[in-house]
């Protein structure tokens, strides 16, 4: 049942966002607001995005808790928090502009917590210097989209006013997937995909397609991720022709839930911590204050006297080492569980309820409460929870062009958000998600609407057209093939045990292996069923692009061979600074994934200085000190 | 560990459907989600049924467990007798795509008839100022998850398709009464829209929509109630009555 030429859904936009999670609609709106006629592709339903899933906040300089915090602090943190590999352009953007598209937000409706003055409240969160993160209880990411949402809807209204169509110019194409990004000359054309629900198929033709599909976590057994979380953008952009920079760096959220065994890897906010939760072991002890790594040393209480008094004085005391970046959280937990000091399901607790009263618990991190009470019968204004690591995010992504969120190499494709690489270097910190969405969402929508004023739009040739239906309808036409489901386990399996939060060459070598292995059989999958909202047929296409993100991860991973951020190699436990000064490249030849080293930018000087030098040292080698930043 | 389930699930079309019995493995501490997506995963690998989050917090995996409007990911399953036959059906109230999915295009649709938040003209991004105590009331209905359960359990709209087409159903109250308890928002008469316009005057407060609702917001009582008393207000506002008389003698 190849689709029928004269049938086949055809439309034809300026451009193309797929993906509507927090970067997807911020970029939508960004196009639209510069006159452009923009589709939105969802995987699901209109505001599902797993963006609803982030909880403590989005971390922007206001100064609203603290007037000593700015751009130059912000920027400073996060660099830390990436151990120095992040895009320099990328984090000083970021940092300057996450004020105003906090604010901004504010203007379309949303309504964040406050401050006594009645300004946007700002919490505490590991590795920000200051209290910096805005926020709405623990359902930050849920105010995020439905803000967004209802923004596109507002432009909608406006459209319906002006040209007598709520969708003349911007619409919402719920519950599609996407199976191929199309280029024509070597630019991008369109993209082809099929409904979920019918299973038909769809061409998009479109000068310029922004991707922003979220991440990876699917790839993965334990995951604090949604069924979206396959990479099919990055998979996507990869078959394109662009580039994946540092998939080794992947992040375990140090608390995700532990039992029972149907929740594992659901998350628990950091806000537990930022609020005053403490870690400790089976035998009582509060084991962060061994895990502070010298780089930290600093910033971070080496006893709990001085780490309970900094949560009334912040200027005087250093933080709580639970409120270290996610990495170091994460490995500590990972070595209390392996040295026997875990609890009986392999985590170990995080008790919020004594330092905090029930009734402000129940304020402040309502749906901690809940889904504690309700998924695993535990009460957290009374009990400590049982937590453990959990794949939450992956730093690497698409290579960009920081200020136009342009995918290198493929003219006409962008991509921003989480499946953007190169902000977060090798580890993000807490709250930078959310506004990283918000800042190269809309330099996507930007870049994209720049692009198009001056590039026409191309049409697809019938041959692109065929070829892309031939390959979604080919796992119809087989049968006693392979079983998606059970592939998909096998694939995660390998991710957990060989790709996981501690590696080692011998390992990676072996995953590599068995991932090309399940790739191979993979080819074979059979679908049985009709097209018909198939979740079989549906997995078919997901497996395809988490093979080739595991593929990417495993590969880089092996290559480096150092111990940094979200890639912790067993055999390399060290962090090398000659390390810091590349970034992996994947690339895709159509057959297989490659990885090379590529030469990371220095940051110019007017940004080195924003450090002291005896800081830079724990990172850099004593050359690039004495360059001092390169103009 | 694991025990033995009787599911009965709903399989179909909106042509043609049935319940289907099947049998499949349970295990501690597992929700209605988990079972389903196992006997998607061994059994029945076209099974269709949307989730996403599997945490409570996207709204996606809604349908009807025996009988119950729900959650299936915060549905336990030792939540039911042992013994007991667990069945699973689609939100009654929209039209069947397949089997657990249902068409709720319906809502979408609603939601662009409800006039966006209008920001005062003249203020300036960042110098909002608003306390705690004054956003708190719009942020209880913020926190919905728009799963629909609470469109699919009203009665106005699940025996009465003909009720749609001019009920915005307890999703967009709460929507409408966010707006209008937004400390900034400066479009009048959202009430008396969602009077004339939204069927708030059909809305009988049963609670139904309250008792469902899986973030626990008091729709009837926090949203529609206060909303329908303004309504009456402005309706029967012997002031304003004495100065529409006024008008009309004036006209006449």
């Amino acid at each position: 049942m190849t689709t029928d030429k004269a049938a086949l859904e055809r439309h034809k936009y300026d451009v193309l966002v797929i993906g509507a999670g927090g970067a997807g609609l911020r970029a939508a709106v960004e196009a639209r607001e510069s006159g452009l006629r923009v589709a939105i592709i969802c995987k699901s339903l209109f505001g599902k995005a797993h963006t609803v899933m982030a909880e403590g906040g989005a971390a922007a300089s206001m100064g609203n808790a603290n007037s000593n915090d700015n751009w130059m602090v912000h920027f400073r943190d996060t660099m830390r928090g990436g151990k120095f590999l992040n895009h320099f352009r990328m984090a000083e953007l970021h940092a300057k502009e996450s004020p105003d598209r906090i604010w901004e937000l504010e203007m379309w409706g949303a309504l964040f917590d406050r401050t006594k003055e009645g300004k946007i409240s700002q919490r505490n969160f590991g590795g920000h210097e200051y209290p910096r993160l805005a926020h709405v209880g623990d359902r930050t990411g849920l105010e995020l989209i439905r803000t967004m949402q209802q923004k596109i809807v507002a432009l909608q209204q406006g459209d319906k006013r002006e040209h007598g169509d709520y969708e003349s110019h911007i619409k919402v194409f719920a519950e599609l997937t996407i199976t191929e990004i199309l280029k024509e000359n070597g630019k991008i054309a369109g993209a082809y995909g099929y409904w979920r629900e019918s299973g038909s198929e769809v061409l998009f033709e479109a000068p310029a397609v922004i991707i922003a599909t979220g991440g990876v976590g699917k790839t993965f057994k334990i995951t604090s991720n949604s069924w979206e979380g396959t990479g099919d953008g990055h998979a996507l952009a990869l078959k394109a022709g662009a580039n994946l920079v540092d998939m080794e760096f992947l992040q375990f959220h140090p608390t995700g839930m532990v039992w029972p065994p149907s929740v594992r890897g659901i998350l628990v906010t950091e806000s537990v911590r930022g609020e005053g939760g403490i870690l400790t072991n089976i035998n009582g002890e509060r084991f962060m204050f061994k895990y502070i790594p010298d780089v930290f040393k600093d910033k971070y209480a080496d006893n709990e006297a001085e780490a309970d008094r900094w949560y009334e004085d912040q200027d005087n005391n250093r933080r709580p080492p639970e409120l270290l970046p996610r990495d170091e959280v994460a490995r500590a937990i990972n070595t209390e569980v392996k040295a026997g000091r875990g609890t009986e399901h392999g985590g170990v607790f995080l008790d919020v309820s004594k330092r905090i009263s029930a009734e402000i618990i129940k304020k402040r991190l309502p749906s901690m409460w809940h889904q504690f009470y309700e998924l695993a019968g535990v009460d957290i204004t009374k009990e400590a929870m049982e937590v453990g690591p959990t794949c939450h995010y992956v730093m690497g992504g698409v290579e960009v062009e920081p200020d136009t969120a342009a995918a290198v190499g493929v003219p006409g494709l962008f991509a921003a958000g989480e499946v953007a690489g190169g902000m977060h270097g090798s580890n993000r910190l807490g709250g930078n998600s959310l506004s990283d969405l918000l800042v190269f969402g809309r330099r996507a929508g930007m870049g994209a609407a720049a692009y198009v004023k001056q590039n026409s739009s191309a049409s697809v040739s019938e041959a692109t057209v065929a070829a892309a239906a031939a390959r979604i309808e080919a796992p119809f036409a087989r049968t006693g093939g392979e079983n998606s489901y059970s592939l998909h386990a096998e694939l995660q399996e390998v991710t957990h045990n060989l790709v996981g939060i501690i590696r080692t060459g011998a390992e990676l070598k072996e995953a590599i292996e068995r991932i090309a292995e399940i790739r191979k059989r993979s080819a074979n999958v059979a679908v049985s069923g009709g097209r018909k909202f198939n979740p079989g047929f549906h997995l078919a296409f997901d497996l395809d692009n988490m093979l080739l993100v595991a593929e990417s991860t495993a590969k880089s991973a092996i290559g480096r061979e150092e111990s940094r951020g979200g890639h912790t190699r067993d055999d390399f436990p060290g962090m090398n600074s000659g390390w810091r000064q590349f970034n992996h490249i994947a690339s895709f030849d159509g057959n297989q994934v490659s990885v090379r080293k590529q030469a990371l930018l220095f940051m110019p000087k007017e940004l080195f200085d924003l450090f002291e030098v005896d800081e830079l040292k724990k990172y850099m080698t004593p050359e690039e000190i004495a360059k001092g930043g390169s103009n | 560990m694991a025990r033995k389930l009787n599911l009965r699930i709903w399989r179909g079309d909106a042509i043609d459907g049935g319940l289907k019995d099947v049998q499949v493995d349970v295990n501690e501490g597992e929700v209605v989600l988990d079972v389903i997506h196992r006997v998607q995963a061994t059994q029945m690998g076209d099974l269709a049924v949307r989730w996403n989050c599997k945490a409570g917090k996207c709204g996606s995996c809604s349908m009807e467990i025996n009988g119950k409007p729900r959650l299936a990911c915060m549905t336990q399953v030792a939540s039911f007798g042992e013994d007991e036959t667990i069945t699973v059906t689609p939100l009654r109230a929209f039209p069947v795509i397949k089997d657990l999915v249902t068409d709720v295009s319906f809502n979408y649709k609603k939601a662009m008839e409800i006039p966006a938040y209008e920001p005062p003209k003249e203020l300036q991004p960042g110098e909002a100022r608003m306390q705690q105590v004054d956003v708190e009331r719009s942020q209880e209905f913020r926190k919905c998850i728009e799963c629909f359960l609470c469109q699919n359990t009203c009665h106005v709209i699940r025996d009465h398709e003909e009720n749609k087409k001019s009920f915005a159903g307890p999703r967009f109250f709460i929507r409408i009464a966010e707006l209008d308890m937004h400390p900034l928002d400066m479009l009048k008469n959202r009430k008396r829209t969602a009077q004339e316009e939204h069927g708030l005057g059909m809305c009988n407060i049963t609670k139904c929509c309250t008792e469902v609702c899986p973030e626990h917001i008091k729709i009837t009582d926090n949203a529609i109630i206060p909303m329908k008393e303004r309504v009456v207000d402005i309706k029967y506002d012997p002031a304003r009555m004495f100065a529409g008389l006024l008008k009309r003698e004036k006209r006449n």
